[in-house]
C-alpha cells in the first residue's frame, strides 16, 4: 500500500512507453526482490541496454513502472557513472586512465584515438559512432595500457592497435553503406 | 547513567546516547555537521572526532567520531587531544575545498553553522589553491534558495527532506567530488517542510528566498519569542524585524510542541504583515444613506479623533463579536467593554458546537490532550476526517514520526541505540507503527499508513461506532453497516494492541457528530484498556485557528452564537456593533450576513488587513498584527502561550486591545496586555492559571528588561537619519518585559525570554543546545505556556450520536496549507503556492458527467450556482465530492448538499486551470497519473 502513493507535481518530462521488451525484463527482475524500488539499478540497465542510453522520458518511464518519484530514480542513475544520461555513441570507450595504464603510456594511446576521431574524453564523434569515456581501472593492469569496447577487454594497446580496431569498424560500415546504394 | 572523562574532567552522563550528544549535553563545544538532534547520527562528515582511551593507562588512545560511539560507563574520552585536534582541522579543510570565499555576500554569513565549526576547528587559513568544483543552481520555488556551490556534502538537508518529512523530490545525485543536492529536474520543492532547510543545512545552499527579498544580517535583526498564527499548534517562532517590516521567521524551541521544525506556512506566511492591503489608517464613512447603492467615501481619521469616534460609537446597546485570530488579550478588551451577555464567539455555529463538544472532552478524565512531542510517540494513531497536512501540518510531521515508533522497537531488540539512524533504518525497512487515516481523500500521510478509509463524514461515524463496538459491545450503535464490521475489528485490534494509542481528529468538517464519535471511541477504548491510569489513551482535536479554543473558552459562559449576533443585527436589536479582527464572510452564510449588514447598526471593525467585510464598516480601526502586539494564544491542547510584539507598529496603529479600553487612548497611557490578562485571571477562577504566565514577566521588567536587539545591532541611533538628523527616542515598551534595545539583561543561558539564540562560537540557530537543560530536553527556566484546561468530573456514558445525513452527492471542503488560512494567504510567497476555487470528484463521477481531468462542472446548491475546474482523483470516498473553496466560495451555502451538471468544455478555460493544478501537490495512486 505505501509504496504506491506518490505526490504528484507539475514535470515538464512526459515519460515514453516502456516497450513490451524492457517490461518483460523489467517484471523478471521484480521477481527476484521484495521491493520494487530495488529494481531500479537493474531496470535503468535493462533500459539503457535498449535505448543506448538513459533519457528523461526512460527515467520517467521506469520510475513510474516502480513507483517511485524519478528524483529517487535520478539519485540512483547518476549514482553510477556507466549508467548514461546523455546520449553516447553506438559504441562506447571505456578507456583506462589509471595508473598502471598510465605508466605504461596511455596517454600516448588516447592522444592517437583523439587525434583519428577528433574526440575528447565525454565526447561522441559527430557521426554518433564513438563515444570515449575515461575508467579507473579495469583490472587489467599486466596487460596495460587496456580498454573495454563493445564489452571486449581490448589490451597492450598500441596505435597500430587502435587502427586496427577502428578501420575494422570504418570497414563494416563502408561494407554496409555500399550494399545500401546497390 | 553512565560516568565518563572527557579530557580528565567527570561527568556524568545518560548511557542511551552517542558521545557527541553527551558532550554537547555538558556544554561542550565539539564540532559537527551531519549529526542533528533530531535526526541521530550517521558519521558521514567526520568531524566530531575524538580520542577514546581504553583504560587510565592508555596513553596513545584510539581516534572514533563522537557521534558513533555510545558512552558506556567508566568511558576516557578526550576532546582537546592534539591528534584529535589535528584531525579535526584536516577533516574541515578537506570539506571546505570547494566552498566558496563568498561569506560577505552569503546570506547564511553571521549565523552559519560552517563558519562557527570552521572557527572551532582551527582552520583559519587556506591552503586549497586549486580550481574547485563548480554547479548550476536550480529554481527550487517561491520559497527556497539554492546555492549547491557552497555544500559540504553533509546529506543533512536530504535525511531531513525525504528520512524525516517524507518527501521524495530532493535527493543527493550523482557521487564523490561532484554530488549534488537538488530535484531531477527544476522546479517548486513539494514538503510542506521545505523551509526547515534553511535551518537544517549548515551553511548556505538552502537559505530562506522571501528573507533575501530584504535582507538583513541576523544581529542586525530585532526578535521576540513570538507564537505562530498560522493554526491551532501553537508553534514557537521568532521572527526578525528591520526598519519597520517584518524581515522573516525562523523556528523557536519549544520542547513539547514544535521542537526544531515549523511548517511552510508557518515560516513564509509572515510576509502578510507587509502586504498592502494592511490597514494603516482608522477610516470612518460620515454618513450612510439608506438604500444609497453607491459606496460612500471613506475619511481618514487622527488617532485620537477615531478613538473619540469610537468612544460615541461604542456606547449604549453594544454587541461585539470576537475571532478565533486575535489574542486572548483582545478578546477579554473586548467582553469586558460590550458585557459578556454582548458577546459572541466569531466563528461559524456548527464550529463552535464543534470545539464546544472538544472543550467537554478535553476536561474527560481518562482521556489525555497529547502534545507534539507526545504524538511523535504514540504507537498507533488513528486519524479522523482531519487533513492535517492542510491543517496542522506540525502535527502531520510528528505523526509521521510516530510511525517509527515500530522500527525503534525491533532496533532496541536487535540491541541497535535509536540515534544510530542508518541502522535502524535499514533494520526496519518498511516495518512501521499503525497509522489509520479515515477521510473523504487521499491525504499526504497516506505513504506512511498502515490502513486508509475512504468516507464520508457519515460513513467515518458508522466506522468509529463499529470500532467503539467491537472495543465494547455495550456500546450501542446508532446504525449498524456489517460490511465495516471486519475493518473495524481490525482497526480495534490495532488500536488495543498499542501501549500509547492516540486519536486525532480536527474540527475543520464543522460535525458535532464526527467529535462526538471520536470521543466515544476514546471513552470505549479506555474501557478496554481496564482504565490503566498510566498510559491514558491519547484524543485530541486540530484546532484551525490560533485562538479558537481561546475564544470559545472565554464565550462558554453564555449560549451565544455568531447566528445570535446577526439576527441581533439584522432586527436592528443593538445600538452599534464591534467586529474584532474578523471577516464575518468567511463565518457564515452569505446571505445570512448580507441580511445582518442590511440592519444598517452602526459597524466598528478592528482589523489589520482590509477584507469584504470590513469594507462595510462605519469605523475601520488598524490594529496591530500578531507581530505588532503582545498577546495570549491558546492552541489545541488549551495551552496559554505568551507572544510578545517584535516591533511597534507605526502610528495609528495599535493592538486591538488598546482600542478597545475604556479611557481614552490616546489621551491616557494605554492599558497593557498584563493587567488585562491579570484583571481578568483575578476575576474568573477558570483562567486563575494565566496568572502563572505573568510573575514571571512582571519579575523581570521590574528589575531590568531584556533587549530585543543583539549586542552587534547596527545603525539603532543612525536608522532614521535619511528623514531627520536628530536622534529619535527609542521607542518605550511599557508593556513587556522586552525592550527595543540591545541593552539590559542579556539572554544568555536563560530561555524564559528567548527569542534569537545565540552563545559565544555558536551564531547560528543550533546555539539552541546552549539553552536547553540537555539536548531534546526542556529549555532551562524557558516558559513552556500554561493549561487552562483542567480534568473535570468523570462522564459516566456515551454521548449520543446523530448520524449526519447525507444525499446522493456528499460534499466536504478540502483545505490546503497555503490559502486555506485568511491570513497567510496575503504573503506574496505564499499566494505563489495557491490555487483558486476547485471541486474534487471520482473517475466515476467524471465518466458519468463527460468530464474530463481539469474541465469544468456546475455545482448547485439551491439558488446558487458556481462553475468549478474539476480534480479527478483517484483516491476519493465513492459519492463524495470534495469543494476547495479557496476564501472565496461560501462553503455554508453549499454545506447542505450539492447537484452538479457538466458544461461544455472550454479550451482557453481548460488551459488556465490545468496551469493552476500545476501548482497543487496532492498524493495520489500511480494509476491517476498521466501517461502518454
Amino acid at each position: 500500500m505505501s509504496s504506491q502513493i506518490i505526490a504528484s507535481s507539475a514535470s515538464t518530462v512526459v515519460a515514453r512507453a516502456l516497450s513490451e521488451q524492457e517490461r518483460h525484463e523489467i517484471d523478471h527482475e521484480l521477481t527476484l526482490y521484495p521491493d520494487k524500488r530495488a529494481v531500479g539499478l537493474e531496470a535503468l540497465k535493462i533500459v539503457q541496454k535498449h535505448q543506448g542510453w538513459v533519457s528523461d522520458e526512460s527515467l520517467h518511464a521506469v520510475a513510474n513502472y516502480l513507483e517511485m518519484s524519478a528524483h529517487e530514480l535520478d539519485g540512483v542513475a547518476t549514482f553510477f557513472n556507466l549508467i548514461f544520461r546523455q546520449p553516447v555513441g553506438r559504441r562506447v570507450m571505456l578507456f583506462c586512465d589509471s595508473v598502471s595504464c598510465y605508466i605504461m603510456g596511455c596517454d600516448r594511446i588516447k592522444a592517437h584515438i583523439s587525434k583519428r576521431l577528433g574526440i575528447d574524453y565525454g565526447e561522441t564523434t559527430a557521426d554518433g559512432e564513438y563515444t570515449l569515456i575515461p575508467v579507473p581501472c579495469l583490472g587489467d593492469c599486466d596487460r596495460a595500457p587496456v580498454m573495454l569496447m563493445d564489452g571486449e577487454q581490448q589490451r597492450n594497446l598500441t596505435p597500430e592497435k587502435i587502427d586496427a580496431l577502428l578501420s575494422r569498424t570504418d570497414a563494416a560500415k563502408t561494407d554496409a553503406a555500399d550494399k545500401g546504394d546497390a | 547513567m553512565a560516568k565518563i572523562s572527557v579530557d580528565g574532567i567527570k561527568y556524568e552522563v545518560n548511557a542511551a546516547n552517542n558521545l557527541l550528544q553527551e558532550c554537547l549535553s555538558q556544554g561542550l563545544d565539539l564540532p559537527y555537521f551531519c549529526w542533528h538532534p533530531c535526526m541521530g547520527s550517521v558519521g558521514a562528515c567526520r568531524q566530531c572526532a575524538v580520542k577514546q582511551y581504553r583504560n587510565a593507562e592508555d596513553t596513545t588512545g584510539t581516534l572514533v567520531m563522537a557521534c558513533m560511539t555510545p558512552v558506556t560507563d567508566g568511558g576516557l574520552y578526550s576532546i582537546q587531544d592534539s591528534q584529535a585536534v589535528d584531525f579535526r582541522s584536516h577533516v574541515i579543510e578537506s570539506l571546505m575545498i570547494s566552498h566558496p570565499h563568498d561569506c560577505p555576500v552569503c546570506e547564511e554569513g553571521g549565523e552559519c553553522h560552517l563558519q562557527d565549526m570552521t572557527q572551532m576547528s582551527g582552520h583559519n587559513y587556506r591552503r586549497y589553491d586549486f580550481q574547485k568544483v563548480t554547479h548550476r543552481n536550480q529554481d527550487l520555488g517561491p520559497f527556497i534558495n539554492h546555492e549547491m556551490n557552497r555544500c559540504i556534502a553533509c546529506y543533512r538537508c536530504v535525511r531531513f527532506y525525504g528520512d524525516y518529512a517524507g518527501g521524495t523530490d530532493l535527493v543527493a545525485l550523482a557521487s564523490h567530488h561532484h554530488v549534488y543536492f537538488g530535484r531531477h529536474e527544476e522546479g517548486t520543492l513539494e514538503s510542506e517542510f521545505s523551509g526547515n532547510l534553511v535551518e537544517v543545512c549548515p551553511t548556505g545552499v538552502f537559505t530562506d528566498k522571501t528573507f533575501s527579498a530584504h535582507y538583513s544580517r541576523k544581529w542586525d535583526l530585532q526578535t521576540a519569542p513570538s507564537i505562530c498564527t498560522g493554526c491551532g499548534a501553537g508553534c514557537n517562532t521568532t521572527p526578525g524585524e528591520r526598519y519597520g517590516s517584518l524581515r522573516r521567521v525562523v523556528n523557536r524551541y519549544h520542547h513539547d510542541l514544535n521542537g526544531y521544525f515549523l511548517c511552510d506556512r508557518g515560516r513564509f506566511g509572515y510576509d502578510a504583515n507587509n502586504s498592502a492591503e494592511r490597514v494603516k489608517e482608522a477610516l470612518f464613512v460620515q454618513a450612510q444613506i439608506n438604500g444609497n447603492a453607491e459606496v460612500p467615501a471613506r475619511k481618514p481619521l487622527s488617532a485620537t479623533e477615531a478613538a473619540r469616534q469610537f468612544n460615541a460609537m461604542a456606547g449604549g446597546d453594544v454587541i461585539g463579536i470576537g475571532s478565533p485570530r486575535a489574542s486572548l488579550e483582545s478578546n477579554i478588551a473586548l467582553q469586558q467593554r460590550v458585557g459578556a451577555e454582548n458577546f459572541y464567539p466569531g466563528i461559524n455555529d456548527d464550529e463552535l458546537a464543534s470545539a464546544r463538544e472538544v472543550l467537554a472532552l478535553m476536561r474527560e478524565p481518562g482521556l489525555h490532550c497529547p502534545d507534539i512531542r507526545s504524538l511523535e510517540q504514540s504507537d498507533c494513531v488513528l486519524v479522523v476526517n482531519e487533513d492535517l497536512t492542510n491543517t496542522a501540518a506540525r502535527m502531520a510531521l510528528a505523526l509521521r514520526q510516530a510511525t517509527r515508533n515500530a522500527a525503534t522497537t525491533m532496533a532496541a531488540a536487535a540491541r541497535i541505540p535509536a540515534w544510530q539512524d542508518a541502522a535502524v533504518r535499514e533494520l526496519a525497512q518498511h516495518e512501521r507503527s499503525p497509522l489509520i487515516i479515515l477521510s473523504p481523500q487521499g491525504t499526504r500521510l497516506d505513504d506512511v499508513a498502515s490502513d486508509t478509509f475512504l468516507g464520508s463524514v457519515a460513513r467515518q461515524v458508522q466506522l468509529l461506532e463499529a470500532i467503539a463496538h467491537c472495543l465494547d459491545p455495550e456500546y450501542s450503535v446508532s446504525s449498524r453497516d456489517p460490511s465495516l464490521t471486519s475493518r473495524a475489528k481490525a482497526i480495534a485490534q490495532a488500536l488495543s494492541a498499542a501501549r500509547r494509542p492516540c486519536i486525532v481528529s480536527g474540527i475543520s468538517a464543522q460535525s458535532t457528530a464526527l467529535v462526538r464519535a471520536s470521543g466515544n471511541l476514546a471513552r470505549a477504548l479506555q474501557k478496554a484498556r481496564k482504565g490503566d491510569a498510566d498510559a491514558p489513551v491519547g484524543l485530541c482535536f486540530a484546532m484551525p485557528e490560533a485562538n479558537t479554543l481561546g475564544l470559545v473558552l472565554l464565550a462558554e459562559s453564555t449560549g451565544n452564537t455568531l447566528s445570535g449576533a446577526l439576527q441581533r443585527l439584522a432586527q436592528k436589536r443593538a445600538d452599534a456593533a464591534v467586529v474584532l479582527e474578523n471577516d464575518l464572510f468567511r463565518r457564515a452564510a452569505t446571505a445570512e450576513v448580507a441580511q445582518a449588514l442590511a440592519g444598517h447598526t452602526p459597524l466598528i471593525v478592528i482589523d489589520h488587513l482590509h477584507n469584504a467585510f470590513n469594507a462595510r464598516a462605519r469605523l475601520l480601526l488598524p490594529a496591530a498584527s500578531p507581530s505588532e502586539s503582545n498577546g495570549t494564544w491558546v492552541n489545541y491542547e488549551g495551552r496559554a502561550q505568551s507572544a510578545y510584539r517584535v516591533f511597534a507598529p507605526a502610528e495609528p496603529v495599535r493592538a486591538a486591545y488598546e482600542w478597545l479600553t475604556p479611557a481614552d487612548p490616546v489621551l491616557l497611557p494605554s492599558i497593557s496586555s498584563e493587567e488585562i490578562l491579570a484583571q481578568f485571571a483575578d476575576a474568573h477562577s477558570a483562567f486563575a492559571v494565566l496568572k502563572d504566565l505573568l510573575p514571571h514577566r512582571l519579575g523581570l521588567s521590574a528589575v531590568m528588561k531584556s533587549p530585543r536587539q543583539l549586542p552587534r545591532y547596527s545603525g539603532r541611533t543612525a536608522m532614521q537619519a535619511n528623514s531627520h538628523v536628530h536622534e529619535y527616542r527609542q521607542t518605550q515598551d511599557p508593556q513587556s518585559p522586552l525592550s527595543f534595545s540591545m541593552e539590559g539583561v542579556p539572554l544568555q543561558k536563560d530561555a524564559s525570554l528567548l527569542s534569537a539564540a545565540w552563545a559565544p562560537g555558536w551564531n547560528s540557530n543550533q546555539a539552541i543546545s546552549k539553552f536547553q537543560d540537555e539536548i531534546n530536553g526542556e529549555l532551562r527556566q524557558g516558559c513552556k505556556g500554561v493549561h487552562l484546561l483542567q480534568s473535570g468530573q468523570a462522564q459516566a456514558s456515551y454521548a449520543p450520536i446523530v448520524l449526519p445525513s447525507e444525499g446522493d452527492l456528499a460534499p466536504y471542503f478540502i483545505e490546503h496549507l497555503f490559502g486555506s488560512e485568511e491570513i497567510s494567504a496575503k504573503a506574496v510567497a505564499i499566494q505563489a503556492r495557491t490555487v483558486g476555487p476547485y471541486a474534487c470528484i471520482g473517475e466515476a463521477l467524471a465518466q458519468t458527467l463527460g468530464v474530463a481531468q481539469h474541465g469544468r462542472i456546475l455545482l448547485k446548491a439551491g439558488e446558487r450556482q458556481v462553475q468549478l475546474p474539476v480534480l479527478i482523483r483517484q483516491r476519493i470516498a465513492p459519492g463524495s465530492i470534495g469543494i476547495y473553496c479557496a476564501g472565496e466560495l461560501d462553503r455554508y451555502s453549499l454545506a447542505g448538499g450539492v447537484t452538479v451538471e457538466a458544461v461544455p468544455e472550454a479550451p482557453d478555460l481548460l488551459l488556465r486551470s490545468r496551469e493552476m493544478f500545476r501548482h497543487l501537490v496532492i498524493s495520489d495512486s500511480w494509476q491517476g497519473r498521466d501517461e502518454s
